[in-house]
């Protein structure tokens, strides 16, 4: 299932590290990113194959890691965390906010297979909070409103090739007020 | 102001990670001049000398550690350091930054520390979510192989070190030392029974080094500006001039006392959240007030939780007389922990927020153990059955009893296997329970929340 060139990099993986079978974790990454951003059963076979472990063996590395994903996800997962300085600054209003406008409820898919909801724990960006990551980017400060904008500028990149909504990546004055 | 600007002197320069502009600004110049004018041993005395103190949470003494690694390993039983930055306990966000936006000064403080314990191939474990400081760290280690800092004769000397940056992949308990080197090597992250301890029998069973990111990037500055100035931020006082003394003042620093600065990450109902470099035992009242501008909205302060989730809550009055530092929090009840500093304002629903705690650690016990694995879910269904309004007088012991059961009857007694039990018990026993035990007694006896918060977030997961 996995391409030639995937295959390539996790062997150059394997001669990364000590041991190779090190190199698991960046097998599972590379070849969730080549799957659609998740891991079928039959990649983490192959990647059994490369690695010269028994697929059950991969599965249960694999499942144990909250960011391998077991199933389909959308093309933008949106992660919002839930945990206590997010949730003491609103993180249920944000969730509740996606969920109605989504229409779906955490772990769950858009039926146009944009977007997928869930809720995570603490994401290390406490000080902007209530905040979010969509594959791993960050937004923070987030509001109804700022949510609103980034799933519209995640659509319009999706369905119209527009730059992707800047994410919070950059340093923060030290008197950051609200980004939004 | 209490903040100072060492660590975190650079982080704010959106250039900074490059390293054309970390070498105009010095860096490397310690690196220089630990290789090709110091022993190993002279750094690992400097840092034990010095009295740092592991930033991650633990707080161990770190010149203690390099002192149990083997000083003449062999190609057969090598030496492994690592860098923690997995750093995954809710409050905190330092080490993020630092990697972020200065991932230089850390290959510099690997560099040096590599070289101090013999080591050839160093590690570092970045978290699955930081993606953009797994890019960052990535490109700076190609920056310093290509200057020569990172590969095959280091400043002309015989010191070699190769640097391999590892993403892990959404695990909290990845942060656990033993379980992080599981986590390297490619299997599950369940943590390891100590002892053996890491430096006797760690990565690929070899001795192992772990240290924080926060801990590690010390180390340069310490080269360049030497002991008596670290010595000069930090609790311990100014050291005695007799010669014993003295000697016995620096051996009580890595335990007893806590030198240096350290990054606390604030966040809740404040004013201005974010990292703040302090020095040690900065009292938490100007934390709060003076750096980070007060509580939003004109509120009052109820709660802090100083050093991480991990950590119990103190009410406001020991919050307002407490300073941070390792020594003064333990006498307060808690600990520094990580430095991930959450405060709460009056309209905080306490039992919601021990709500938080409870659910994060259900979720994040790895499972290998019984009394963590039942416990930390035991007590997330008897809070969240207060919260909902079906609890039960008795359930307030219950939960008291199942903490005791995991975490033991005082802090550091665990029953578990790691310190993941601890952490689930401590916040909600020593914690919630401690100073708020009438907000649970509200909720059973009323049905609703003390201070009419909306509905908890109940099974969004």
């Amino acid at each position: 299932m996995l391409s030639e060139k995937a295959f390539a990099a996790i062997e150059a993986a394997k001669k990364r590290y000590p041991d190779p079978r090190s190199a698991l974790m960046p097998a599972l990454w590379i070849a969730q990113e080549e799957c659609g951003g998740w891991l079928p059963r039959e990649a983490m076979a192959d990647v059994a194959r490369v690695m010269s472990l028994e697929p059950a063996d991969v599965q249960s590395v694999a499942s144990f890691y909250s960011m391998y994903y077991k199933a389909p996800v959308g093309k933008f997962v949106l992660e919002i965390c839930h945990n206590i300085a997010c949730d003491v600054l609103g993180a249920r209003r944000i969730i509740d906010h996606v969920r109605e406008r989504l229409g779906i409820a955490p772990g769950e898919t858009t039926g146009d297979g944009l977007f997928t909801l869930k809720t995570v724990e603490c994401l290390a960006a406490c000080g902007g909070g209530p905040c979010m990551q969509v594959n791993s980017r960050y937004y923070e400060n987030l509001t109804p409103e700022r949510v609103d904008a980034i799933l519209d500028g995640l659509r319009a990149h999706a369905e119209a090739g527009a730059p992707p909504p800047l994410p919070d990546e950059r340093p923060q004055p030290a008197d950051d007020g609200d980004a939004a | 102001m209490p903040e100072v600007k060492i660590l975190r002197k650079w982080v704010h320069d959106p250039e900074q990670h490059r390293m054309e502009v970390a070498l105009s600004r010095g860096y490397y110049q310690a690196a220089r001049q630990a290789l090709t004018e110091m022993k190993p041993d002279e750094i690992i005395n400097l840092v034990r000398d010095s009295g740092v103190r592991g930033r991650g949470g633990a707080g161990a003494s770190c010149g203690m550690k390099w002192g149990f690694m083997p000083k003449e390993p062999t190609p057969q039983r090598p030496n492994y350091l690592i860098c923690n930055c997995d750093e995954s306990e809710p409050g905190t966000f330092s080490n993020r930054e630092l990697v972020e936006y200065d991932p230089h000064q850390l290959i510099e403080a690997i560099v040096i520390s590599a070289y101090a314990l013999r080591v050839r191939t160093a590690l570092i474990y970045c978290r699955g979510e930081f993606l953009f400081g797994y890019e960052r760290l990535n490109e700076a280690v190609q920056e310093a192989r290509e200057r020569g800092f990172v590969g095959e004769k280091i400043f002309g000397t015989d010191f070699s070190l190769d640097i391999i940056v590892h993403r892990g992949a959404g695990a909290y308990i990845c942060g656990e030392e033993t379980a992080l080197m599981d986590s390297l090597e490619g299997k599950r992250g369940h943590p390891r029974a100590k002892p053996p301890f890491p430096a006797n029998v760690g990565l690929y069973g070899m001795p192992t080094t772990i240290n924080n990111v926060e801990t590690l990037c010390n180390i340069p500055h310490l080269i360049n500006h030497g002991l008596e100035w670290f010595w000069s931020m930090g609790t311990a006082g100014a050291p005695p001039e007799e010669p014993q003394a003295r000697a016995n003042w620096i051996k009580s620093l890595g335990t007893r006392k806590s030198t240096g600065t350290k990054i606390l990450s604030v966040s809740g109902h404040v004013k201005r959240p974010g990292n703040y470099e302090v020095v040690m035992g900065t009292s938490l009242r100007e934390l709060i007030y003076d750096v980070c501008g007060g509580i939003c909205g004109d509120h009052d302060l109820k709660a802090v939780i100083p050093g991480g989730s991990s950590m119990p809550m103190i009410p406001k009055p020991i919050a307002m007389d407490v300073q941070m530092a390792f020594e003064t929090l333990q006498a307060a009840g808690t600990a520094l922990g990580s430095g991930g500093v959450i405060v709460f304002d009056d309209q905080t629903d306490i039992p919601q927020v021990c709500l938080a705690i409870a659910r994060f650690y259900k979720n994040e016990s790895c499972g290998k153990c019984v009394p963590c694995r039942i416990g930390t879910d035991w007590i997330y269904k008897l809070i969240q059955r207060i919260v909902t309004g079906q609890g039960r007088m008795e359930d307030i012991e219950l939960i008291r009893d199942v903490c005791i059961n995991l975490g033991g009857e005082r802090m550091m007694d665990s029953r578990s296997y790691c310190p993941l039990g601890d952490a689930a018990a401590w916040p909600i026993i020593w914690g919630g329970l401690k100073y708020f035990q009438h907000e649970f007694e509200h909720y059973i006896r009323y049905r609703r929340s003390p201070v009419g918060a909306e509905p908890a977030l109940v099974g969004a997961h």
